[in-house]
């Protein structure tokens, strides 16, 4: 609390950047295998103190593999895991300074709230009155002093999970994982507790590695975001760059709602973009590529729905324009998603705004609309 | 409720009169004013009275209780530290051949079981008394510990164990101080059916005791062999009570207790 707040925004906190800083956690070359099963495949990774970092995959892609060997309920088959620089390997979990909350929460049923939140403070043999004053500390944190002597089965789903996550925060871990926190509270509370979570975590300065599926979790709690696929992680970045900048087909189709368009790049247009021949008798799609790209490559085209125009008249002096028909609506109340067809067959999806109220919308099923996007809109993907 | 068809009537009565009928039939002849065990002479207790005097039936009764209790104990921690290890060892070599013969025992002849015990506690030059029949008690009885132990502890989330070990406990810690208490209820019932195997077994029982070791299972069926006594079924009406009780108090422990944990352990995990 003496010391002035690091960071006061994900714009100033970037450890990753600072060739100079120690990542509290290193992964070096590590791989895992469960019999035939490789669930980790030479994954190497750093991670920073005081990151929010958050492992996005489908099932099966090793997030949860990946969390355990940290906790120390697996061991890596090949390569290092360091902990502040030093092997944690062969270290069991119960001498790790690191702790877990379990996806089924897996509070003891047999003991109260407070004595859930004390059992790790016990382990350490602390004197009583510290143990009670870090387990009132704990409870004042999550909010629930009142429910201190209940059983878990004679509290809420919310409030379970606010004792799982004072139980594995009251040994101050250096780092704490999170197995899929919220995954059992309904949408609404979980919007809540992923601005909770954060708050928790500027507050203790603790470093959280959090696993989920949900990727809407993952961009708004993490400072990075690790996408895992097959035991790999494809891209680590910051989640407007992992938005707006996929490096992969993979990457830019498993965040968000993307159109993607395959076709041929031709590298002389303009100040440094380029064209891309998708289809014959079309014109190409114009675009700016993050690196240079050689004549004749095959190339991908993304672009989110969101950056795409839609427009009832044809939009004059633009680049990148189609005509099209409406054949879908998606009305989500504060936006809605047009599926256009143009005239090849493709569809693209539109998004806007619902800044009007809906009497008053422009266009409806079967009209015919233009769609336009400018030349630095989408991105040109290799991979 | 549903009312029962007649056929279901006719087969529920037929059933239980099977089974139920000899020991009725016992029961109420141990409440006889005649010597004669077969001829009905008016409501008596007496001897139940001649039984409390009968030194030889109190000294069989003393090492029963005493039989009983040492080898349903050492049997419980065996069979739930078996049950521990086959059910949370994961994947050991040899892990299906061991869990088979856990189980092996129950379907074991007790005359097997017996003999096999006798031979081995000659060859090992251990005299047979109270111990020896602790010993065999213990062996036939911990299976069973180990299935009613085991069915417990697939049911239960091993993520809770986990925090145990992530909150800072050795796994013997884990074990004392989360898996214990949370499965106190099927060791219980354990503890009782090995209890009351082990009250009324007589195989394995005559097998292993020794000359000062008469068990009460062996004492009647020694005397009965003299010729029946009210006594006896006197005697024999108080161990199907108690059996009945340890009988009814395990299923009593398993349905409500562990129920009752179960539903709780689950609301501990999820809110869905």
């Amino acid at each position: 609390m003496s010391e002035p707040a690091p960071s006061t925004g994900p714009s100033v906190f970037a450890p990753w950047n600072d060739p100079a800083e120690r990542p509290l956690i290193q992964f070096q070359n590590v791989t895992k295998r469960f019999g035939d099963f490789t669930a980790i495949d030479n994954l190497t990774v750093d991670i920073y103190a005081r990151e929010f970092f958050a492992l996005l995959g489908p099932s099966g892609c090793g997030k949860t593999t990946l969390m355990r060997m940290l906790a120390g309920f697996e061991t890596p088959t090949e390569g290092y895991i360091l902990l502040d620089g030093s092997d944690i390997g062969s270290v069991p979990p119960n001498r790790r300074a690191v702790n877990m909350m379990f996806q089924s929460y897996a509070l003891f049923p047999h003991l109260t709230v407070s004595e859930n939140i004390a059992f790790g403070l016990k382990r350490d043999k602390l004197p009583k009155d510290q143990i009670a004053a870090r387990v009132d500390e704990m409870l004042r944190l999550v909010q629930l002093q009142k429910f201190a002597g209940r059983k878990p089965h004679q509290i809420s789903g919310g409030q379970r999970q606010r004792v799982a996550l004072a139980r594995s925060l009251a040994k101050a871990p250096k780092l704490l994982l999170l197995d899929e926190p919220l995954g059992a509270l309904d949408k609404k509370l979980r919007t809540d507790t992923q601005f909770e979570l954060m708050e928790i975590q500027e507050t203790t300065g603790t470093t959280f590695v959090i696993v989920t599926h949900d990727q809407e979790e993952a961009m708004t709690v993490a400072s990075r975001v690790a996408v895992m696929d097959h035991g790999k992680m494809v891209q680590v970045d910051t989640p407007d760059r992992i938005y707006e900048t996929p490096n992969s087909v993979y990457v830019a189709d498993f965040i968000g709602d993307v159109n993607l368009v395959e076709g041929t790049a031709s590298a002389h247009h303009r100040d440094g973009k380029i064209e891309i021949h998708w289809a014959e008798g079309k014109p190409p799609i114009v675009g700016t590529p993050m690196q240079p790209i050689a004549d004749g490559t095959r190339c991908t085209f993304a672009i989110r729905p969101e950056k795409v125009h839609i427009s009832k008249e044809h939009p004059e002096g633009k680049s990148n324009i189609m005509q099209g028909k409406i054949i879908d609506i998606a009305y989500l109340g504060n936006i809605s998603t047009y599926h256009v067809q143009i005239p090849t067959g493709e569809i693209f999806k539109a998004q806007t705004a619902n800044t009007r109220r809906i009497e008053r919308r422009k266009f409806t099923w079967d009209d015919e609309v233009w769609l336009w996007w400018s030349e630095t809109a989408g991105v040109v993907l290799t991979g | 409720m549903r009312r029962l068809t007649w056929f279901n009537t006719v087969s529920l009565t037929f059933g239980f009169a099977f089974l139920y009928v000899p020991m009725l039939i016992l029961i109420i002849f141990s409440f006889n004013e005649s010597k004669l065990v077969t001829v009905w002479a008016g409501f008596s207790t007496k001897w139940y009275g001649e039984l409390i005097r009968n030194e030889a039936f109190l000294d069989a009764a003393w090492v029963t209780l005493k039989v009983a209790v040492a080898s349903s104990t050492a049997a419980t921690i065996l069979g739930t530290m078996a049950a521990h290890v086959m059910v949370r060892g994961g994947r050991f070599f040899g892990r299906t051949l061991f869990s088979g013969m856990i189980y092996a025992p129950l379907v074991m002849p007790e005359v097997i079981t017996g003999l096999s015990l006798l031979l081995l506690f000659i060859a090992i030059g251990l005299d047979r008394g109270v111990f020896t029949i602790v010993l065999a008690h213990t062996t036939f009885s911990m299976c069973y510990v180990s299935v009613v132990v085991s069915s417990r502890l697939v049911s239960f989330d091993r993520s809770v164990e986990e925090a145990a070990l992530d909150l800072g406990c050795t796994p013997f810690e884990a074990f004392r101080l989360v898996t214990l208490p949370i499965i106190l209820p099927a060791v219980i019932s354990g503890w009782l059916l090995a209890f009351t195997l082990s009250l009324d077994d007589l195989v394995i029982a005559s097998f292993t005791a020794g000359p000062s070791s008469t068990t009460l299972p062996i004492k009647i069926f020694s005397s009965v062999r003299l010729g029946v006594s009210p006594e006896i079924n006197a005697l024999s009406t108080i161990m199907i009570c108690i059996v009945a009780v340890g009988v009814i108090a395990t299923s009593v422990m398993s349905k409500r207790a562990i129920a009752r944990q179960a539903r709780e352990e689950k609301a501990a995990m999820q809110a869905a």
